[in-house]
């Protein structure tokens, strides 16, 4: 039987309840909501005088209405030590929702640690130590002694390179400006620690190098482009499932022609019509379905290419558009590098940057030649240039919004095809103009601020790797799961296993030792191969259970948090509840770090390297905030001024404060200059040359299934938290994997039968969920299962710069097992909206 | 079916124009309660009505067929698989009930007999009648409301119960106890 919460009656928020703001920490969109909290022995009434929203409660409202909750929104938790009700909703005022809440930010209540419902019980709420055998919890002072000795035996002033950093570098959840700050400075700043990875990839480098060194940030537009626009050229995302009310509330707009008066409004000399959509995935996914819905499906065109040819797709677009001269001409003659090459191929650049004509020489593609390759109708690509470029009435240029996500920056050759497909929206003069833009729709906000990192190098270390090979002696995690979330990771967990059990050992012998008998004990076990883990996260994480030493965080809502979402919107969120226990913010934890290593330090003799721990006075993550954000970016966003914009707050960057309010900007290069040394941006001169990374193109032909991979829904941002959340768990007590049936029925598979997947590289195991609109031998696995990670079974090969290719992974499948118990209840349906 | 269809197309007129409808969309009961149960002051648990939505022989195979529970702003439907299911009632275990209001944002289900699912309009979401209401896709946090159901000896059908909570109201029993 489905699960069902059994609940029928909420309480009521009283009209003098405690209202914050809050924007949802799971994904990039960052919907507003808002937290009320009262006293637990309170509570409002049916009444409209009696309740938050002013309306009587004892009738039927309507739908859409303000003035209703679900359960999933309502817990008890503690604030200021004391237990209060919680209600978060959505709030619809707030522009980027407008009310509207998804299947994970709508849960964020639920997903509270609460000792009086019992919800997220796995959150961490002591530091624990290695000790007795296992873990026991203790004090801060204890837990960071250890990690500060153990980690001062293997730094040096100007050689830190024995410690290893995995560390987060995002915004919402634990992120934010606040925390990649106090990391950022006690790693980069007290420390120059170049052997450092980010949370979902092996180095420490950018997922999107090659746009920015065309002069174009990432995340360039604003969300209301998707109603002003002509066309969304989609690629390698799955929009209504990974950033939903982006598209519920902007694309589907722009979609239906909701927002034709908005163009009429804004864009006054030209003709408008409701925006064609083109989805660049060799898979169906819902967001597909879902266009053809809104949309119709004659205005919705699906090229579903063989996986890992973008490139060649992007390059044959440019070459065709270029030809029919359906360019901006103006824009490129005032914007854009005109001499040849402005940045040759090397080391860095994985190909040249620099003019137009260099450019439209090296990604020269026939369109017979392109839709070879990639699997597609020469008509089907000549159409999708239309859509993109071909002028509307009068000569007017199109306008095209280009959202991508992991599909390209996780697939074949990630330089050359992002860079490619900038180059059509360069062409097109689609960046920094109403209804355009060459868009990151990304996964958690951003919220980075951390000192300068060039010391780390270009290509940048490949972490994973070195520790599979036995670098590293001290490594530092920073709410990162490489277990779940690495490449190569069945090699990866044997190794790491190995090597930390070696100091566990050590410490088990050392049981009752003193401390520096202890430390003693575990440096010799590090000299003879093994690795000291230190831990810092909410939950007890899977690489967490090789750890020596884990300190609790807190994250949003537990702590002041401030963060940006996919068009730069910036917002605090407000603590509206205590953390777990002794949970600090990861900002805090940092600067308690460095004081131990200051203090160690300065006792072992090295005072002039103890100094570089100085400067972590802060009493809370509102010092952080001014230490980092506020004294780097021009001394104008504080708490009050961020508080007072409310759920809407700012578009970064701020670039004033005026009567009262923070001043914003609402697209990036609005001016037509560009993020390069001369302002001018530059084409990607990328020829397609086939599968990138090593081991791939032999992978493919030795096996049967292409193992795609990605997100769902429901399984998303906040996959920590809901590996303990009923209702999630429930759906997918297991990774599904979507498989043709008849490719099933030939490995004699059903519905919710648990198969391993197996390749070369190891193996994994997912529940068969029957596709039918499947292609053969092509399925898709969802990503970062705590229960069968995907990465088990993609090679170590990366694309240049270090950046993993996960989508590109073949394997052969077998059966392992009939539906287990808690799979047999479960829908198997299309996932896919049919109406009557 | 009708009524499905025509749910359909509110449903998409409301999503155009953003504006509110849930109960309105509705529903005159098809068939009329027969009782309700006297509310029992200062219960520990709601106290549902026991209402007679139908009989088993108006039950036509894959025919939502239009109830409202437990009062008439709240729609629903019975519905007549043709195979025993979780929840379900009558000699072949094949009845069951579900809230047709979205637990997302309140827009009407409309039920498509081919997959046996009720769909939503406004967001796409899918929700699976022959496996308990299990949202297969979708935006709620909560799976679709099914009605606790009785069959008396006489083939009469009987609701008295929601497994979760109905869109638009903090208290399924409206104003009840």
């Amino acid at each position: 039987m489905a699960y069902k919460r059994q609940i029928g009656r909420l309480p009521i928020i009283p009209a003098d309840a405690k209202k914050q703001n809050v924007t949802c920490h799971y994904c990039i969109v960052g919907c507003g909501y808002h937290a009320y909290s009262w006293p637990v022995n309170k509570q409002g009434g049916t009444a409209a005088d009696s309740n938050a929203f002013g309306v009587n409660l004892s009738e039927q409202q309507p739908a859409e209405t303000d003035a209703w909750y679900a359960p999933s929104m309502y817990n008890i938790v503690k604030q200021d030590g004391k237990d209060v009700h919680l209600v978060i909703k959505p709030d619809k005022d707030c522009v980027v929702n407008s009310g509207l809440g998804s299947v994970r930010g709508a849960r964020m209540a639920e997903n509270r640690r609460s000792d009086v419902t019992g919800t997220q019980q796995q959150r961490l709420t002591d530091p624990m130590v290695w000790r007795y055998g296992t873990w026991q919890p203790t004090s801060w002072d204890d837990a960071l002694d250890l990690v500060a000795q153990v980690t001062a035996r293997f730094i040096q002033k100007d050689n830190e390179d024995q410690l290893f950093v995995s560390m987060f570098d995002h915004g919402g959840s634990a992120g934010g400006y606040e925390n990649t700050w106090g990391t950022g400075k006690l790693y980069f700043g007290s420390m120059k620690v170049k052997h450092c990875r980010i949370h979902n990839r092996p180095a420490y480098n950018s997922e999107v190098h090659s746009t920015r060194d065309m002069g174009v940030g990432e995340l360039n537009y604003c969300y209301e482009d998707y109603e002003l626009t002509d066309a969304i050229f989609m690629v390698g995302a799955n929009s209504l499932e990974t950033q939903t009310n982006l598209y519920l509330n902007h694309m589907i707009p722009g979609m239906r022609g909701d927002s034709l008066g908005k163009k009429k409004q804004e864009l006054p000399n030209e003709a408008h019509a409701a925006a064609k959509v083109i989805i660049v995935d060799p898979r169906r996914t819902t967001t597909v379905n879902a266009c053809e819905e809104a949309a119709g499906k004659e205005n919705v065109l699906h090229l579903a290419l063989n996986s890992g040819t973008d490139l060649a797709l992007f390059n044959t677009l440019f070459t065709y558009i270029a030809d029919q001269g359906w360019v901006d001409s103006d824009f490129i003659k005032a914007s854009t590098f005109q001499d040849g090459t402005a940045q040759p191929e090397d080391a860095a650049h994985p190909c040249a940057l620099g003019s137009l004509e260099l450019a439209r020489e090296a990604c020269k593609m026939s369109l017979a030649d392109g839709a070879k390759i990639c699997g597609l109708a020469e008509a089907d690509i000549v159409k999708a240039a239309e859509w993109i470029a071909k002028p509307k009435e009068g000569g007017v240029r199109r306008r095209c919004v280009f959202p991508y996500e992991k599909g390209i920056i996780w697939g074949n050759d990630n330089y050359r095809t992002i860079g490619a497909l900038v180059n059509i929206g360069l062409l097109t003069g689609n960046i920094g103009r109403p209804g355009g833009g060459v868009v990151r729709l990304g996964g958690h906000q951003e919220g980075y601020m951390r000192p300068a990192d060039g010391f780390i190098g270009r290509p940048a270390p490949y972490i994973d790797d070195l520790l599979i090979k036995g670098g590293g002696k001290v490594h530092h995690i920073w709410a990162c799961d490489h277990y779940k979330t690495t490449l190569n990771a069945t090699e990866f967990k044997r190794v790491y296993n190995r090597r930390s059990n070696l100091v566990k050992e050590a410490m088990d012998a050392a049981a009752g030792k003193s401390r520096a008998e202890l430390v003693d004990a575990i440096v010799a076990a590090i000299e003879a191969g093994g690795l000291f883990s230190v831990n810092v996260d909410i939950i007890h994480s899977q690489i967490g259970q090789a750890a020596h030493v884990i300190l609790p965080a807190v994250e949003s809502g537990e702590m002041n948090l401030t963060s940006m979402n996919g068009e730069r919107r910036m917002r605090l969120t407000e603590k509206y509840m205590d953390g777990p226990g002794a949970a600090m913010p990861d900002c805090m934890i940092a600067a308690h770090l460095a004081q131990h290593l200051e203090r160690v330090l300065e006792a072992a003799g090295q005072g002039d390297y103890a100094k570089q721990f100085q400067g972590y006075n802060w009493k809370n993550e509102e010092d952080a905030f001014m230490d980092g954000y506020y004294a780097n970016t021009g001394e104008i966003v504080t708490y009050d001024r961020l508080r007072a914009m409310g759920n809407n707050g700012v578009q970064e960057p701020v670039t004033a404060f005026e009567d009262g309010k923070l001043i914003g900007t609402k697209r990036l290069y609005a001016d037509g200059t560009f993020g390069t040394a001369d302002k001018k941006a530059r084409f990607c001169a990328g020829a397609w040359r086939g599968l990138e990374a090593p081991g791939k193109t032999a992978e493919k032909e030795k096996f049967t299934y292409l193992i795609n991979n990605g997100r769902s829904n429901i399984n998303w941002q906040n996959w920590f938290l809901d590996q303990d959340n009923d209702f999630v768990i429930d759906r997918y007590p297991y990774p599904f994997i979507e498989m043709n049936p008849e490719d099933m029925a030939e490995l004699g598979v059903k519905a919710g039968d648990l198969v391993e997947v197996v390749n070369d590289a190891g193996a994994t195991q997912a529940m068969a969920y029957p596709t039918p609109t499947a292609k053969r031998k092509e399925t898709f696995m969802l990503f970062a299962a705590p229960s069968g990670a995907q990465g088990n079974v993609v090679n170590n090969g990366t694309n240049t710069l270090i950046l993993p290719n996960y989508k590109q992974t073949w394997g052969d499948i077998r059966k392992i097992s009939d539906a287990p118990a808690a799979v047999k209840h479960l829908s198997f349906k299309s996932k896919e909206y049919k109406p009557a | 079916m009708k009524r499905c269809r025509n749910l359909v197309e509110v449903g998409r007129r409301q999503f155009l124009r953003g504006s509110s409808l849930a109960a309105t969309g509705a529903v005159t009961a098809a068939v009329l309660p027969s009782s309700k149960a006297e509310a029992a002051g200062n219960a520990a648990l709601l106290t549902y009505p026991s209402n007679r939505l139908a009989n088993l022989s108006d039950l036509t195979l894959d025919q939502p067929m239009d109830v409202s529970y437990p009062d008439d702003e709240a729609p629903g439907v019975l519905i007549k698989l043709g195979k025993a299911v979780e929840g379900g009632v009558g000699p072949d275990g094949d009845v069951v009930g579900f809230s047709t209001v979205c637990p997302h944002k309140g827009f009407p289900l409309g039920f498509n007999a081919e997959t046996k699912t009720l769909n939503c309009p406004g967001h796409y979401s899918v929700f699976d009648v022959e496996a308990g209401g299990q949202q297969t896709f979708g935006h709620a946090t909560q799976n679709l409301p099914q009605y606790v159901l009785r069959v008396d000896d006489k083939g009469d059908i009987y609701a008295e119960g929601v497994d979760e909570l109905l869109y638009g109201r903090l208290s399924n029993v409206l104003g009840g106890n």
